[in-house]
């Protein structure tokens, strides 16, 4: 047997590794697939050992197959393995294939959670690290739910390694569990201020991608980055937050103003030149009305651009674009340079110019530049440059519906220029122009119509290149011109004819049915004219023609066209027969295709309303059985979609349907033409075709007169007879020229008024009308956004940050009877359901609890046996597979429910009136007002910052506020609920931050001075503050114990979901320059009070701190105490020992210490309004009084309610001057009335609950709260 | 955020390849074939952002590369990375090879592609910029490999004793010489001559 496995040994040992197996491949070019393929059979070997080496060999080697186009999803289980090992050589190889080749449908995924978490909390920092890095790459939904709490954890670990990843993954995090951002999000900007600039960078870079797809819910962070701003000198992280900005400030114009100065020191100041280049973009984004500034911006990219790093040009081109929006004219004065760079040898930097002359272009230089514009694609070598030049020349003179083009002919002789562009994609792109420009420009359908008809009689040239998307998708424009507007037509037979050519039958489905659409058409004019002429000869023979021709039609392979064709030959042969008869059709058939179109608005079909009644979902007849539905449907496909599925054609039977519901009436279309031809006679600068028509329709029709001399010959593919643009530009040129000279010789001018410009550049009249008349449906309006897209992942992180945390809201925690989980977490026990039930269940059985949760816990961990892979270290349970129930159950109780853990938000203190997003609004406001408070429009904000302002606010405007809560208690109770319950849990990042705020005094000094509530004022401790007034400085935090080496503060805590435990929360602070180790926490149980040890640990066992604590650092562990009384206080010995560590050896030392539970501590703030307050006191239920007097240390009665609220756990339900009465109910459900009276220094007190022992001992406890200083 | 970052040779062989979001094996092939082809056509002294690439990305995305004698470095990135930082950033990261393997030159990332991804996980993670520090990114990739050290030199006995976890990479090292029947190849392997080194050139 040995022997045997000694033998496998070496037989591994002659596996390959990853370098042998990259050095076979490379041996192998010729038949590398083969060769893969055997080393997968080894690999696939190899995976079946048992000794995780070799498996480990063996999914290294994968993962380079992976990197070669490999499929190795197939190994996941043996990648999981490998991440299992103990060993971080392997787990390193584990992780790094599972981030190459797992993803969110790898299903064994979800065997991985627990392993993760282990890694996640190992000992060994690049446990942790690498875990962290494969999470990122394979994090599922799943993953970020159950492990959000861990990584929200991992935030604060001591080690900057491991916090900035952390912090970096929550990006993750929310992506695929966005319900985690609002809990996680106060930690997250705590780290915006971490110690270490990793970390900090890392947070800055997390909220910068968060903000840029939401920025408003990050504008209360502004004056956070702005004092990172100001004092970083990271420029990774000034880049970041400087384009953080350029999102933010278009929303918040002030915050603009308030960026001015510092970002224009940078930008002359830095010598980073992404930072300055950053800068400006801000600049661009966020101030584009400081003039100053974008001038400023402007120099400096004309340095930019003129540099000879083509990096530097890039960037310079693709800023300059941006001004151009706003600031054109500063652009418009760099034009040399754009032009010059249209000439690069770059072609990023050639398409970032050509980007610019979209600004650049005006009524005055349009010829000359989409003139320039042409000769580049001449010369242009790669289509893809070429179709950008086609595109752009085509964006630039289309703006504004062609604010631009002055003169229509050339712009549709540079259309047909274009035509000439062999293998563009751009086909498409030019018949839609052309067929804007026939329907919108009236006046220049004559001259389209000729031109197009060129086009048709010389389609063998366009044809040939048939396509998808190809040039000869100009017929398709050329066919519809001419048959729509067949009157201008100076000899439509012989269109006729070119239409009827057999080569036409080549060309693709969609163009071939436009073809017999307005073959149609056409035949219907000639037949009109032809019937007036009397001409019966040609009637017949165009009749005839059609009837030889339409067949070829008939035979097409389109659908579509072979319907048409056969609709329209019954047509002629029905026309035919009639006209044999002698009859007149003619007046009829013209009668088919009346009527005016309108170009159709871009988003009207979605616009039509769907009518009354009717479900397109419904079966018109019963559903077929279901073998032959299949057939039916894949049939169905093929029969109705043409062979590519053009969106082109539907795009244009769009306009033919809609023409019907939009269509003006005949009297309104005949009094607009009419006006519109009264106009255009009087219009001097109107051109009318048919006012010259020798000039052009003598050209279209001799060959031989055609002006060669303007046509560039080397071109390929010319068509004769079309006119060429640079006659345009020739026009206006000696027009311009002429221009000057009039303006010399004034007596001249009137005869070159003739010529179409004027003096001014803006005065140009456009030669022609443009119509930007749109088809809409009735009702609907272009401005109407398109719904939101449902799978956009960042549309779910779109949520408000600065409401406070709702109880539903809270991560999933994995939750434990006995808190011994890492010292850093800060949700102590959040109960789940399951626990609340089987609370309930054993709510009598007290006694035999400890049993019971053994029980249970021996069940859990069955249950987790079978689907986990990994044991659980402590006694920790999992409640996520119920979440769902869970929340609902949450929603409930928060009306009753006390103190619950979920991370403060901030400003606790100062949501004094009103919501807290009107704080935050206000505390915006003020910051962003600066100095000019006086314009800042906020009603509420003056009443709510001065206090902030103060350094130690006491009671300002206490009364005021008292007035508003009583008469908003109604609305406000929920609210005020969750936000206590919030108090709660934020105490220890309360006191985090606290420590913070010593170490950055300075900081806190800079806000201070400004009187600005920013974040960093926020923490203020507000734990379990609800009344809504501004508090003097509490902290629930008492002293436990200290010597000269170890602190203890300790705070209580309680949930209305476990009646029975008392969560006490100690703060360890090392204060020795040593290592403390080992801390065992101990305490001597009395009969009433037990601390909660975990399972086989006898009650005089001590429990282990989990944390070392390392020199001055200060951490936090949590213990469980259960109680059965709550009606007398209790007090507990207790003693810690520990280890100091010196560096001449270590000594082992104890503290003792007296922890205190007063009946306060049961006892939890809950909210209660007038009425049910009222109805309770004389419901006679609370049949048990008490009264006490006190002189309390404070002679305001606002302080000493407040202290009440604080220390004593109460709620204001209602106050009258110096009176008020409060209430609160302890965890077992004891109601505690309170009405304090204040007179003359004297605060009387008089309670009604239904314990006596209760009331009164809370009674005492509220004296000595009052009487005793803190 | 950075969508991918591609490593392949002036041939447009993958030398290392890192996607931030999931794509078929075919597709990463077929990427990287894309953007071989949109790179290398580019002269030298062009500018090293590009726009286009339809298989990845989109119109926010833009490639950023760097070309350092037989090898590319490609960046896919969005509009929310600063164009010139991730020069800064690929910089980095070559400069951090060139300190890990000593004058890095392409053979290295054939052979080592492992400990190139190791390197680069501390660049950056989850398609987030993670750290920029030279020096930083340097002691955190010595330390783990101190640790790996140390973990093998402690598995060097398990291989005699009792056989039960495995080898250690040294040994392997030696016996993968064996193994290789085509000897002549490999001596034409190891010579493989001129493949200039990356670290001294176009800084």
């Amino acid at each position: 047997m040995a022997l045997k496995k000694m033998k496998g040994t070496l037989e591994r040992v002659l596996d390959k590794n990853m370098q042998d197996l990259v050095r076979g491949i490379r041996n192998h070019k010729d038949n590398e697939a083969k060769y893969v393929a055997e080393c997968i059979d080894e690999i696939k070997q190899e995976l079946r050992q048992d000794n995780i080496a070799v498996k480990a060999n063996a999914v290294s080697k994968l993962a380079y197959l992976q990197m070669l186009g490999y499929d190795i999803s197939w190994a996941a289980f043996n990648i999981i393995e490998v991440m299992s090992s103990t060993k971080f050589t392997f787990k390193r190889i584990g992780y790094l294939a599972a981030s190459q080749c797992f993803n969110e449908n790898t299903d064994v995924l979800m065997l991985t959670t627990n392993m993760i978490r282990k890694d996640l909390s190992s000992q060994n920092v690049y446990d942790a690290g690498v875990a962290l890095n494969g999470l990122s790459c394979f994090i599922t939904p799943d993953l970020a739910r159950d492990l959000a709490n861990d990584l929200m954890t991992l935030m604060t670990s001591t080690r900057p390694y491991l916090r900035k990843k952390a912090v970096l993954i929550m990006y993750k995090v929310f992506l695929k569990f966005p319900e985690a951002l609002r809990p996680a999000f106060p930690r997250l900007k705590e780290k915006l201020e971490d110690a270490d600039p990793g970390v900090q960078s890392a947070a800055v870079n997390v909220i910068c991608e968060l903000a840029r797809k939401n920025p408003k819910n990050y504008l209360s962070l502004a004056p956070l980055f702005f004092k990172l701003m100001t004092s970083s000198s990271n420029n990774w992280v000034l880049i970041k937050i400087i384009k953080l900005f350029s999102a933010l400030t278009p929303l918040e114009p002030r915050l603009g103003k308030k960026l001015i100065e510092p970002l224009t020191n940078l930008i002359h100041s830095t010598s980073a030149m992404s930072l300055l280049y950053e800068c400006i973009n801000t600049v661009i984004a966020g101030i584009p009305n400081h003039s100053a500034s974008i001038q400023l911006c402007v120099q400096k990219l004309r340095i930019l651009i003129e540099d000879s790093d083509q990096n530097l040009k890039y960037l310079g081109l693709l800023a300059m674009s941006k001004i151009l929006q706003t600031h054109p004219k500063s652009v418009q004065a760099h034009k040399d340079l754009v032009l010059q760079c249209l000439d690069d040898k770059d072609e990023s930097i050639r398409l970032r110019a050509l980007d610019l002359l979209y600004g650049m272009v005006s009524k005055k230089n349009l010829m000359e530049i989409v003139k320039k514009l042409m000769i580049h694609m001449d010369k242009a070598e790669g289509t893809y440059y070429r179709d950008e030049l086609l595109a752009k020349i085509i964006e630039i003179s289309s703006q504004s519906s062609y604010q631009f083009v002055t003169n229509f002919e050339w712009y549709v002789s540079v259309l047909v220029e274009l035509t000439r562009m062999e293998g563009t994609r751009h086909g498409r792109l030019i018949a839609s122009q052309m067929l804007d420009v026939a329907i919108r420009v009236e006046a220049i359908r004559p001259f389209a119509v000729l031109q197009m008809a060129i086009l048709l009689e010389n389609s063998h040239l366009l044809a040939n290149n048939s396509q998808r998307n190809g040039i000869c998708e100009v017929l398709y424009a050329a066919a519809w011109i001419c048959g729509e507007f067949a009157e201008h037509l100076k000899e439509p037979k012989n269109t006729l004819e070119a239409m009827l050519k057999p080569k036409i039958t080549a060309l693709p489905g969609h163009i071939q049915s436009v073809y017999v659409q307005n073959i149609i058409k056409l035949y219907c004019k000639i037949q009109k004219s032809a019937e007036e002429n009397e001409d019966k000869e040609l009637m017949k023979e165009m009749g005839q023609m059609l009837i030889d021709k339409l067949p070829m039609f008939i035979q097409s392979a389109d659908l579509e066209v072979q319907e048409r064709a056969c609709c329209m030959l019954q047509l002629v042969k029905y026309v035919m027969k009639y006209q044999q008869k002698g009859g007149e059709v003619a007046e009829d058939l013209a009668e088919l295709f009346e009527g005016e179109l309108n170009p159709v608005a871009p988003r009207a079909q979605k616009k039509v309303p769907v009518p009354e009644g009717l479900d397109l979902d419904e079966w018109i007849n019963e559903p077929p059985s279901e073998s032959s539905d299949d057939d039916i449907s894949k049939m169905g496909t093929n029969i109705f979609l043409p062979a590519g599925g053009d969106d082109y054609r539907t795009s244009f039977y769009d306009q033919n349907e809609k023409k019907a519901t939009a269509e003006p009436s005949e009297e309104e279309l005949a009094k607009i033409r009419e006006a519109r031809k009264v106009e255009q006679m009087h219009n001097p600068h109107y051109l009318k075709g048919e006012i010259k028509p020798g000039k052009k329709g003598d050209r279209s029709l001799l060959v031989t007169d055609i002006p060669v001399s303007h046509i560039d010959l080397s071109v390929p593919l010319h068509v004769p007879g079309i006119v060429s643009s640079d006659k345009y530009l020739k026009m206006a040129q000696s027009a311009e020229d002429g221009k000057k000279k009039k303006s010399k010789d004034k007596k001249k001018k009137k005869k070159k008024g003739q010529a179409r410009e004027s003096e001014d550049e803006e005065d140009v009249k456009p030669a022609h009308e443009v119509r930007t008349v749109e088809d809409m449906p009735e009702g609907a309006e272009l401005s109407d956004k398109d719904e939101k897209d449902e799978n956009d992942p960042y549309s779910h992180l779109d949520v408000n940050l600065d409401a406070p945390l709702r109880d539903d809201e809270r991560l999933p925690v994995r939750t434990h009877r006995i808190v011994l989980d890492t010292p850093t977490k800060e949700n102590s026990p959040s109960v789940g359901k399951k626990r609340e039930k089987h609370k309930k269940e054993s709510k009598e059985k007290k006694k035999k609890r400890d049993k019971d949760d053994r029980k249970e816990k021996r069940k859990e961990k069955k249950k987790k046996a079978t689907s986990m892979l990994k044991e659980e270290p402590n006694l920790l349970k999992e409640d996520h597979e119920q979440i769902e129930g869970e929340n609902v159950e949450r929603v409930d109780d928060t009306t009753n429910a006390g103190a619950s853990q979920s991370p403060d938000t901030s400003r606790e203190v100062q949501t004094v009136n009103g919501t807290e997003k009107e704080t935050k609004a206000d505390d915006l406001d003020f910051w962003l007002s600066g100095g000019d408070t006086a314009s800042t429009p906020s009603p509420t904000k003056s009443s709510s910052e001065p206090p902030t302002a103060e350094d130690k606010p006491k009671k300002v405007k206490k009364p005021k506020t008292e007035v508003v809560l009583s008469s908003e208690e109604e609305t406000k109770e929920e609210k005020l609920s969750k936000k206590k319950k919030k108090g709660k849990s934020s105490k220890k990042d309360v006191k985090e931050k606290k420590d913070k705020k010593r170490k950055h005094k300075s900081k806190v000094d800079y806000e201070e001075a400004d009187g600005i509530t920013t974040p960093s004022k926020e923490q203020i401790p507000a734990s379990q503050l609800d009344t809504p007034v501004n508090a003097p400085p509490m902290s629930g935090y008492k002293l436990l114990a200290e010597n000269n080496c170890i602190k203890m503060t300790y705070e209580t805590r309680v949930t209305a979901q476990r009646k029975d435990q008392v969560v006490v929360s100690v703060v360890f602070h090392n204060q020795t320059d040593n290592q403390i180790k080992d801390l065992e926490f101990n305490v001597l149980d009395s009969i009433n009070t037990k601390l909660n040890r975990g399972i086989g640990l006898s009650s005089h066992e001590a429990v282990k701190v989990p944390f070392i604590l390392p020199p001055n650092i200060m951490n936090e562990g949590q213990f469980a105490f259960t109680f059965q009384s709550i009606s007398q206080p209790s007090k507990l010995k207790g003693t810690l020992t520990y280890i100091v560590k010196t560096d001449d050896g270590s000594t082992h030392e104890k503290l003792d210490f007296r922890i205190s539970f007063p009946c306060s501590t049961y006892i939890l703030a809950t909210p209660c309004n007038g009425p049910d307050f009222a109805s309770l006191l004389s419901s006679g239920e609370l049949s048990e009084k008490g009264t006490a007097k006190c002189t309390p240390l404070q002679p305001e009665f606002s302080t000493n309610l407040l202290r009440i609220c604080f220390y004593n756990h109460f709620k204001v339900v209602e106050r009258v001057d110096n009176s008020a009465s409060l209430y609160s109910r302890s965890i077992q459900g004891h109601h505690i009335c309170l009405l304090v009276k204040q007179v003359d220094q004297v605060l009387s007190i008089d309670g009604k609950s239904t314990d006596s022992s209760l009331l009164s001992n809370v009674l005492d406890e509220i004296k000595i709260t009052l009487t005793e200083a803190t | 955020m950075i969508k991918a970052i591609l490593v392949f040779n002036n041939h447009g062989k993958p030398r290392l390849t890192r996607f931030y979001q999931y794509y078929a094996e075919d597709i990463q092939q077929q990427i990287v074939r894309e953007t071989f082809h949109l790179v290398s056509k580019r002269d030298d002294n062009v500018c090293n952002f590009l726009e286009g690439g339809t298989l990845i990305g989109g119109s926010d995305y833009k490639l950023i590369y760097r070309h350092y004698a037989t090898l590319y470095f490609v960046f896919c990135v969005d509009s929310s990375e600063s164009e010139l930082g991730i020069l800064d950033l690929i910089q980095v990261f070559v400069e951090t090879l060139d300190k890990c393997f000593e004058n890095v030159c392409e053979l290295d990332l054939i052979f080592h592609v492992d400990k190139v991804h190791h390197i680069l996980a501390e660049l950056v993670m989850g398609g987030m910029v993670l750290e920029t520090n030279m020096t930083e990114i340097l002691t955190r990739v010595e330390e783990q490999n101190k640790l790996e050290k140390s973990e093998n030199y402690n598995l060097m006995p398990l291989l005699s004793g009792k056989g039960e976890a495995g080898f250690a990479a040294a040994p392997a090292r030696a016996v993968s010489a064996v193994k290789e029947m085509n000897i002549p190849q490999k001596i034409k392997d190891i010579k493989l001559p001129d493949l200039p080194n990356i670290g001294n050139l176009k800084f």
